[in-house]
Parts: structure tokens; C-alpha cells; sequence
């Protein structure tokens, strides 16, 4: 078809008619295919009604409303965010990396110098050590019991390709990474970490990391605690010892009940949650197709079971596939309720044969003083007789 | 195609294969960013090791170390360091075994949990005060960190912080801390 210059002209003065009637629109229409529709906008939004929100807590730290999600994928707008000094404006034509310390040649790498090396895109969770509401209430949503974890596609460049830049020394066994912050946060991560899978991300589901997130590049270290994964990265200094720094000591740790307290503790291990049903839904009888998201930051989730009897009979569920390398792992498991009360549960199992400790093991371990990082217990819910969905509440200790 | 043809062909396939590999791997450097210079990297180098490695020159004392904490700390820390709201910084505990893991009311201090003298200053320096961060002289951090450690009953009164004497410090906590005993690398070979 041959479009000439009087049919553009003539589709442009039609499309300002149209936009001005769609703009004129204020609430839905009965029959929407009665209405001509709204015109293209620079930015999507979320349908009108749909109102999901992080919820904020206090003046460090928001978590992702789980229970209005599906998938595994956390929206770049809802994933959590904790941070220890404010989020940071910075200007990325500013930005600068250093690496130094025991290293051949220290070098400054630019925002667009990151970009120019080889870059690796993974679909992997970052989870807060500290993810679990531990005295919750009945009236708790699954985004408050556990909402510091969100899984998004990370984008990057391998740390090992930047370490293999500056030449690292071969008596290097730990990095120290900080952050461009209020609270120039450091960390020291182990220098096999570092050479394995650890990645300096400016990439988050296919756009620029959000401020939130570390904007314009972060460290991200698959599998281990949030904390470690220093945002904002500015510097990395490359050393035979660990730093000692305020947030792995004093921070952290966590005491154990043979009067100890475990430190450099990276590993988030294996979990699960039940983001339907959960509270506030309530149930009427009938199937109801229970799901969640399982994540380990040991490699993959090998099973996911639930129980709709309080624990007392376990089910393996369906995991949507692909299953992903320490990513969130959505399972669903269908259930025919006919009424009356139940407790529903999920628990993980990861492909290291590890199980989802319930939370009298973890209280044997760790006491009941012990910090709240690292806790990952057995959670579940009670289906009331009449629908309504609570938290299955535990007393910790 | 007789037999030699064909294993020279297979030499050819095989180099022309290992190139490829060559090129898939990249170089052994790339040639990008640019060499740090010493006073770029002195201006952001600010970490302190635990045995005192960069301690900066400077002192301070309890006393002064007193007056800065009432105008700067206490309204975060309480007057004497017990009240809060934030972090308690200052008490000791009496009981033996580190019972951290079965008394949820005891608050980590820096007398009773912090197992490094020098992560005190390091963190005061680079983060304190949460209205002004990395406002403070060394003087004055090692001021801080000598009322710190005065008040948790770690140094005397009068003792004076500096390079070497901060470095000097034993944590009573120290002995407590171990080493994550899970495997910390993925447990199986990554693909």
C-alpha cells in the first residue's frame, strides 16, 4: 500500500480528535468497546485499579507485596530495598569504580567503561539476611513476613573480567566492597566469590539498576545475603584478610546457642512461602490452587512440598519451570476445601538435599536471644472455618 | 578424498576451532578504564584493618572524647550510651558462655559484642554522625573511640587513642566469633 502525504496528514489531525476524546474520558465505560481507547504514552502504567505498594517500614527498608505477585519475576518498581544511610542520588556521568590493594595495576573504571566489557544478563533473588517477621501477628500479609526478597534478570559485568583487569595478586583472598552511600558501606567478600559468579550489575529487568537497587552499579553476589551485595559500589580494595567492617561484626552475625556467634554467614539457605492463600484473602469452598515462590541460594530448588493438615501429611508440588539457579521458584498445589478449619504449609527441599528447617530446630540452634538474620523456617496459614485466611502465629522462644 | 587430505583437513577444522575458542574466552585484558593515581584512591581509602593497617595520624582522649559525644551522639545513643533510642553502645556483660543466643533483652554493645577496637573508628569516621557523615577530624574520632571503650570499661580514663594504642585493644568478645562452618560455595560445580 502506497501511503502519500496527504493520508499522514490527514491520520495525524484524526488521531488529535480521537486523543482529545480519550483524554476527555474519566472513568471506565460499561462497554469500553463502545469508546475509542487511549493513545500511545511515552511510559506504561498499571491499570487504574490495581493500587500494589512496597510496604514501607520506617526509615530503612520496604519490602514486595508478595501476595499481590505471580511469577518469579519481581517488578522493578516493587522489588525490596533496605539501605543503611538513605538512597543516593548520584550522576552516572560521576560515577567511578576503583580497584585496588593487592593488585598489579589499580584502575578506574567509568559507568561507560563497565558497560563496554563483556556483559552477562542472570535471573537470580536477592534476599535481606534479615527476611522474617518473626513475632508477626495473625494479621500479617505474606509481603510482611517476608518481603525482603525479589528475584529480577541482573545485568553486568563478571567481577572476575574487572579483577582480571587490574591483575590480581596471587596472595589475594578477600575484597573489601563499598558503597558511595551516607553509610559508605563495606563488606568483605571472600576473593573465590568474587572470581566464581559475582557480578558488577547496572541491569535490572532490562533497564538501568533503580536508585534503590545500587543506581548506577552495584555488586551482586548470587545466593548470599542482601548486605553483602554492596550497592552503589564506588571502591574495591583487594586484600589477603577480611576488613573486619562494622556490619559483618557488630551486624550480621548471628549468636548460636553453644555461645558462639557465626559470622561471614553468606549463604541464604532454602525457603519457602505461601503468597496464596494468605492473609488478608478469605476462601470460599471449593478448589483452591495454592501457590508460592521457594528460592536457596545453594543452587536450584529440587521440591516444594505442602501440607493442608498442619504438617501432618506433605504433598510434593508443582514447580513451574524453567527452575532457576537461586531464583525464586513459583509452586502451586491444588486443594480441594470443603470447609473447616486448616492449617496450610510449604516447605523447600534444594537440590543439595537441604530441607526447610521448622522453627523449634532453628530455635535449638540459635536461641531464643539469637539475631533475626539467617531464619528461614516453616511458615504457614490457617484457613478459619468460615474463609477467612490468618497467619499461622508462632511464638519465637 | 584420499587419507591424508582428510587428517589435514581435521588439523585445519581443529585450529580454525580453537581460534574460536580463543576469541569466545576474549583476550587476557581488554584495554579499558584507566590506571587509578595514588591520590585518587588516598582520597576514598578510609578502611581501617583490625590491626590497625591505616590507622591515620592523631589522638584523643576519653575527656574530650566526652564533650563531642554530648553535642554529636546522645541524642541518637542516650547520655551515657545505655539509653538508646538507636544502637546501646555501652555495657558489659557479667555473665560467662556469651548468652546472646537465650537473653533477647541483652543489646550488643561495643563492650559486649564488638570483637574489633579498630571497626569502632573505622565506622565513626565513615558514617557517623547519620546529619553530617564523615564530618569528624580523626582527632575527634579517636576522642569518640577512646570514650567508647573508656565507658565499656575496656581502656583507663586517661588513656590516650592513637595508631598504636588503638590497635593495641583486646575485645573480650573476640574469642566468640567463628567462621560460617556451612560449605560458602555453591555445593555443586556450576554449568
Amino acid at each position: 500500500m502506497k501511503v502519500t502525504r496527504r493520508d499522514l496528514l490527514a491520520g495525524a489531525a484524526c488521531a488529535v480528535a480521537l486523543g482529545a476524546t480519550a483524554q476527555a474520558q474519566t472513568s471506565p465505560a460499561a462497554d469500553p468497546s463502545k469508546v475509542r481507547g487511549k493513545p500511545p504514552r511515552a511510559t506504561g502504567q498499571r491499570a487504574a485499579g490495581e493500587k500494589v505498594q512496597r510496604l514501607v517500614r520506617g526509615a530503612t527498608s520496604s519490602g514486595t507485596p508478595h501476595q499481590d505477585l505471580m511469577g518469579i519475576i519481581t517488578p522493578s518498581d516493587l522489588h525490596f530495598e533496605r539501605h543503611h544511610g538513605g538512597v543516593p542520588e548520584i550522576d552516572p556521568a560521576h560515577y567511578s569504580l576503583v580497584i585496588h590493594g593487592m593488585v598489579d595495576r589499580p584502575m578506574v573504571f567509568t559507568l561507560a567503561d563497565l558497560k563496554r566489557f563483556p556483559s552477562v544478563s542472570r535471573i537470580h533473588f536477592l534476599e535481606c539476611s534479615g527476611n522474617l517477621g518473626r513475632t508477626a501477628g495473625p494479621e500479617t500479609t505474606p509481603g510482611q513476613l517476608a518481603g525482603l526478597t525479589s528475584t529480577s534478570e541482573w545485568t553486568g559485568v563478571p567481577l572476575a573480567t574487572l579483577l582480571k583487569e587490574a591483575g590480581v595478586q596471587a596472595k589475594a583472598k578477600w575484597l573489601l566492597a563499598e558503597g558511595t552511600d551516607a553509610a559508605v558501606l563495606t563488606r568483605s567478600v571472600p576473593i573465590e566469590k568474587a572470581l566464581d559468579d559475582a557480578i558488577v550489575a547496572y541491569g535490572q529487568n532490562g533497564e538501568p539498576i533503580r536508585p534503590e537497587q545500587g543506581y548506577p552499579a552495584r555488586l551482586f553476589l548470587p545466593g548470599w545475603e542482601g548486605n553483602a551485595s554492596v550497592k552503589w559500589l564506588r571502591r574495591i580494595e583487594v586484600s589477603d584478610q577480611p576488613f573486619m567492617t562494622r556490619e559483618e561484626t557488630s551486624k550480621y552475625t548471628e549468636p548460636f546457642a553453644n555461645g558462639t556467634s557465626r559470622m561471614f554467614s553468606f549463604r541464604m539457605d532454602a525457603r519457602s512461602l505461601i503468597t496464596y492463600p494468605g492473609f488478608p484473602v478469605t476462601l470460599t469452598p471449593g478448589w483452591v490452587e495454592i501457590n508460592g515462590i521457594a528460592w536457596t541460594g545453594a543452587g536450584k530448588i529440587a521440591r516444594v512440598d505442602v501440607s493442608t493438615d498442619g504438617g501432618k501429611t506433605w504433598t510434593a508440588a508443582k514447580l513451574q519451570e524453567p527452575v532457576l539457579s537461586m531464583a525464586h521458584t513459583r509452586f502451586r498445589h491444588l486443594w480441594n476445601w470443603t470447609g473447616g478449619e486448616a492449617v496450610i504449609m510449604s516447605r523447600a527441599v534444594d537440590e543439595t538435599g537441604y530441607m526447610q528447617p521448622t522453627r523449634a530446630e532453628l530455635l535449638t540452634q540459635r536461641g531464643p536471644g539469637t539475631t533475626g538474620y539467617h531464619l528461614n523456617p516453616v511458615t504457614g496459614w490457617v484457613v478459619q472455618a468460615g474463609g477467612k485466611v490468618i497467619y499461622k502465629e508462632e511464638a519465637w522462644g | 578424498m584420499t587419507r591424508t587430505r582428510f587428517t589435514s583437513g581435521c588439523a585445519a577444522l581443529l585450529v580454525v576451532s580453537m581460534a574460536g575458542v580463543a576469541l569466545a574466552q576474549g583476550p587476557a585484558r581488554f584495554g579499558i578504564g584507566r590506571p587509578a593515581t595514588p591520590q585518587e584512591i588516598a582520597a576514598i581509602d578510609i578502611d581501617i584493618m583490625p590491626d590497625g593497617k591505616a590507622l591515620p595520624a592523631g589522638r584523643g582522649t576519653s575527656a574530650e572524647g566526652a564533650a563531642i559525644y554530648a553535642t554529636k551522639c546522645a541524642q541518637c545513643h542516650g547520655k551515657t550510651g545505655t539509653e538508646g533510642p538507636n544502637d546501646i553502645l555501652v555495657g558489659r556483660e557479667p555473665r560467662t558462655g556469651f548468652p546472646f543466643s537465650q537473653d533477647p533483652k541483652l543489646p550488643h554493645t561495643i563492650g559486649n559484642y564488638w570483637p574489633y577496637a579498630t571497626t569502632v573508628f573505622d565506622y565513626v569516621r565513615r558514617a557517623m554522625p547519620p546529619t553530617a557523615p564523615g564530618s569528624l577530624t580523626d582527632n575527634e574520632v579517636y576522642a569518640l573511640t577512646a570514650f567508647l571503650l573508656n565507658a565499656n570499661e575496656l581502656i583507663a580514663a586517661d588513656a590516650v587513642m592513637d595508631s598504636t594504642t588503638l590497635a593495641a585493644v583486646k575485645m573480650p568478645a573476640r574469642e566468640h566469633f567463628v567462621p560460617d562452618t556451612r560449605t560458602q560455595m555453591p555445593r555443586k560445580p556450576r554449568k
